[in-house]
């Protein structure tokens, strides 16, 4: 190409050229591949601009907003601070309960209100089946984007199961309004307790059938191990929270650093990646987190079944709120991890700013630091295993 | 660390770049100069009594009196305090320093920033709109903010 003389035979390749059998030097180049909007494994509308050289990653661009449903708009406008509960559920569709629960604890600590211990404990056990429920839809996808079809079968007929639970509690499956700033929307009902406790213990020897059918296995392993390892520092700049933060080694926990409701009540542990398969913080470490989380989960619902109060759980719930001028920023654990709200308040009815830090954006903006250098079938699993809801991310 | 003892290192280390703070409130918070945003937020984070190395959360803000704002809730992992640093800048001229190259996650915080309020962050790597189609018109969460009867010649329902 450039006049160099070369052999007829000569194989011998440049970076950035490949020679023919003919002697002609063929310039290659990089190639810029379009994944979603619409694509099955971008787990809603989420899209990726990627840059490969032959199988290689040299850079991911993501592109959001298609779900944008300008949450932070809305909340301008809403008449009271209650009316923007429905709309944090719509955030985290799959865990509606503790978007409610962020922004109820944050609304909480500004008009300094003292919640009845019953409600505290109902809060941290549908919290945590929330969380279960959520996992289950992570771990489930995440199967499936590993080409495995049948565990997602058994996550979602579990999660099911959780979901009859909130059903009987509040009438709703996915969008609740039933954490509500100062209290409840309803108290549970009485078959509640027994059926939980029963939940509890047909669910514990799934998780090892689950674990059994999926983490440990073979070829799921093979794939997940190494892949996307997102390194400490990293995910600390980047300010990773939840099983991404824990998979890379952080033993960082908002339910026990940065403490809010009953949790320092009950005996359980943040679950931290160890690099058992691979290297820490690769996606194997992320899956396993969460489900070690599922049965840590697990534990703190059935204790606090054991021991729940009695009380009203509507005794607390302001008539009206008018917070005083200032401003709060609370952050709570979601399952995808830190949920924090900024709400500034005027002295009026209606918040005058209110911003949502939701875990999944900030998560998902240090996938072009994992991909690069992937190769671009493991994009997939690397993009599951920082499992966005695009609800969120977009807000 | 308390935020009063933030604020007298920050005030001795960087004097008229830090202009007040307010103790007292329910998070106390320091007001910075915004075109020194990155070398306080460079100290904030290496200084070995400081180390905030994690940024919580970054928001935009229009406060509605002609001025538009940055608040960053800092947070540090290794000595597990908090702190509060707001900017301000008017809304003919919205220049704030960019701290993305500080905390990588402040990239996308303030393209977010950026997008809804029209906050520009200098020497920022790639300050694009993220939530909003590029083509949108205005910044929405300005609180004169008109929403537009038209969208690319279509009627918007609203």
């Amino acid at each position: 190409m450039n006049g160099s003389k070369t052999l007829l035979t000569s194989y011998v390749s440049q970076p950035g050229e490949i020679k023919t059998s003919s002697g002609k030097t063929l310039r290659t180049d990089e190639m810029i591949i379009n994944m979603g909007p619409q694509h099955p494994s971008t787990h809603g509308v989420l899209r990726l601009e990627i840059v490969v050289d032959g199988e290689i990653i040299v850079d991911v661009i993501p592109h959001i907003g298609y779900l944008h449903r300008c949450f932070e708009k809305h909340a301008e406008h809403m008449t009271n601070y209650q009316q923007v509960i429905p709309y944090a559920d719509r955030m985290d569709y799959v865990a509606a309960m503790n978007m409610e629960q962020g922004y109820a604890v944050a609304m909480e600590r500004m008009l300094k209100i003292e919640v009845p211990e019953r409600v505290e404990y109902i809060r941290v056990i549908m919290a945590e089946l929330q969380r279960i429920a959520s996992h289950l839809v992570a771990v489930g996808t995440f199967g499936i984007d590993a080409g495995a079809f049948t565990p997602f079968l058994y996550a979602f007929h579990d999660r099911e199961r959780i979901l009859d639970l909130f059903e009987m509690t509040c009438g709703a499956r996915l969008l609740y309004n039933y954490i509500w700033v100062g209290g409840l929307s309803h108290d549970l009902p009485p078959q509640f307790i027994d059926k939980a406790k029963e939940f509890c213990k047909y669910y514990r020897p799934r998780i090892k059938e689950f674990n059994d059918l999926l983490t440990y296995n073979e070829i799921f392993v093979k794939r997940t191990a190494n892949v996307g390892v997102l390194p400490k520092d990293v995910a600390i700049n980047y300010a990773c929270s939840g099983p991404m933060l824990r998979a890379s080694g952080v033993n960082w926990d908002l339910r026990r650093d940065d403490p809010y409701s009953v949790y320092d009540r009950f005996e359980w542990e943040p679950q931290v990646g160890k690099g058992e398969m691979g290297t820490v913080g690769d996606t194997w470490d992320r899956h396993i987190v969460r489900m070690r989380e599922i049965e840590q989960s697990v534990n703190i619902i059935e204790q606090a079944l054991a021991g729940i109060p009695e009380g009203n759980v509507q005794a607390a719930i302001p008539k009206r709120i008018r917070p005083e001028r200032g401003e709060i920023y609370a952050r709570t654990e979601a399952p995808r991890g830190e949920i924090g709200y900024y709400i500034v308040s005027d002295g009026s009815t209606t918040p005058f700013r209110v911003k949502a830090r939701s875990p999944a954006f900030v998560n998902l903006s240090v996938l072009p630091e994992i991909s690069r250098g992937a190769m671009l079938a493991d994009l997939v699993l690397i993009a599951a295993g920082v499992d966005i809801v695009l609800g969120e991310v977009d807000r | 660390m308390t935020a009063e003892q933030v604020f007298t290192s920050l005030k001795a280390k960087f004097g008229d770049a830090v202009l007040e703070a307010k103790l007292d409130a329910l998070q106390p918070w320091i007001l910075v100069v915004p075109e020194r945003m990155k070398e306080v937020a460079l100290f904030l984070r290496d200084d070995p009594a400081m180390q905030f190395d994690y940024l919580m959360c970054l928001s935009g803000m229009d406060y509605n009196d002609g001025k538009l704002g940055v608040v960053y809730h800092l947070f540090s992992t290794v000595h597990r305090h908090k702190i509060v640093l707001k900017v301000q800048c008017a809304k003919e001229t919205p220049h704030v320093q960019s701290v993305s190259a500080v905390w990588g996650t402040a990239n996308w915080h303030e393209r977010e920033a950026y997008d809804l309020l029209g906050i520009i962050f200098d020497e920022h790597p790639d300050l694009r709109r993220i939530l909003l189609p590029d083509d949108w018109g205005g910044y929405p969460l300005r609180k004169d903010y008109r929403v537009p009867e038209f969208y690319n010649g279509v009627k918007v329902p609203y």
